[in-house]
């Protein structure tokens, strides 16, 4: 019997974080082990492969700085003569410019995000502080009752 | 993976909109899929041909003969994608329109027929600053959350796997 072959995607991991570098994600998918394709860039990371190990891999490296570390798919491979700058004769690949626009715009995504999450923890601390628990109510009848 | 709902962005190859859908749990419906079926297809022949004299025909669904086959080739790759939506994200007066998403006519047909569709659309401006930013963030979340919750996928094929099972039964 012929193994069928499993589906290969890739992803780009864009890396705007002040604690995270493309080179530590690159590490740490190297780390891991998984039989996947990594290409480092200047904005982050290409990764390709199977498409579970791509996807357990870049949900580990989203949480190294979830808030500031974007990913998205790709269409073509990671070298594909029909986009990889090497075969065109140098510029910028297709499709880099409107990924360029967006980088810049993603560290005010990111603190944008930093400041939803900080407010969820406070609505969080909040309703843990005002809820009242059964128990508790009923000792504050009864010490009512008894004055 | 399970997602929520299926939801359309535009611009159809965002970064910051596919990251913000996938990361509150639904599907982003982008053209980077559709590109991948194409192109790691074993049918395509030679580089650096991604579109083949097949796909403005598929396009006719959505264009008119008279529209250019570049609108047409383009609809061909975007349309299914329209027919999937569940929901959409429209961005407004994005920084780069150009290159392959750079056509005007099929940006305005693709905006028309997601508006047309009757989904729930959310519509917001590309954020030019920081507190632009912590709008466009908050709309688009507050948008996801609200969004109805759809059946996970694998429910649904569940769901498609019983039917069969009782003809085989039968």
């Amino acid at each position: 019997m012929t193994e069928t072959k499993k589906e290969e995607i890739t992803k780009y991991i864009v890396i705007s974080s002040d604690k995270v570098l493309p080179s530590d994600a690159a590490m740490k998918i190297y780390e891991s082990e998984f039989p996947v394709t990594v290409k480092e860039t200047c904005f982050g990371l290409i990764v390709s492969g199977a498409r579970d190990d791509v996807e357990t891999l870049v949900e580990q490296i989203r949480q190294l700085d979830k808030n500031h570390i974007f990913v998205k798919d790709r269409g073509f491979p990671p070298g594909d003569e029909r986009r990889c700058r090497a075969s065109r004769g140098g510029g910028p690949r297709p499709g880099f410019h409107f990924l360029r626009e967006e980088v810049e715009m993603l560290p005010a995504i990111g603190a944008a995000l930093d400041e939803l999450e900080a407010k969820e923890c406070m609505t969080e601390k909040r309703k843990a502080k005002c809820r009242l628990k059964t128990s508790d109510l009923e000792k504050v009848i009864e010490e009512e009752l008894a004055r | 993976m399970s997602f929520l709902a299926k939801v359309f962005i535009y611009p159809i190859n965002s970064l910051i909109l596919a990251d913000l859908v996938e990361r509150f749990g639904h599907k982003p419906l982008t053209m980077m899929s559709q590109i991948r079926e194409k192109v790691t297809s074993l049918s395509l022949d030679s580089p650096p041909i991604n579109i083949t004299p097949e796909d403005p025909k598929l396009g006719l669904k959505y264009a008119a003969i008279e529209v250019p086959a570049g609108v047409r080739g383009r609809m061909s790759l975007i349309g299914p994608l329209i027919e999937q939506a569940e929901s959409a994200i429209i961005v407004e007066n994005p920084p780069t329109d150009f290159g392959c998403v750079g056509c005007n006519r099929t940006n305005e047909l693709t905006k028309y027929l997601i508006r047309s569709k009757g989904v729930p659309v959310l519509e917001v401006k590309y954020p030019e600053s920081d507190e632009e930013a912590r709008d466009f963030v908050n709309k688009i979340v507050a948008f996801l959350e609200s969004l109805p919750k759809e059946k996970s996928e694998e429910d649904e094929k569940a769901k498609e796997k019983e039917p069969a099972e009782k003809e085989g039964k039968k």
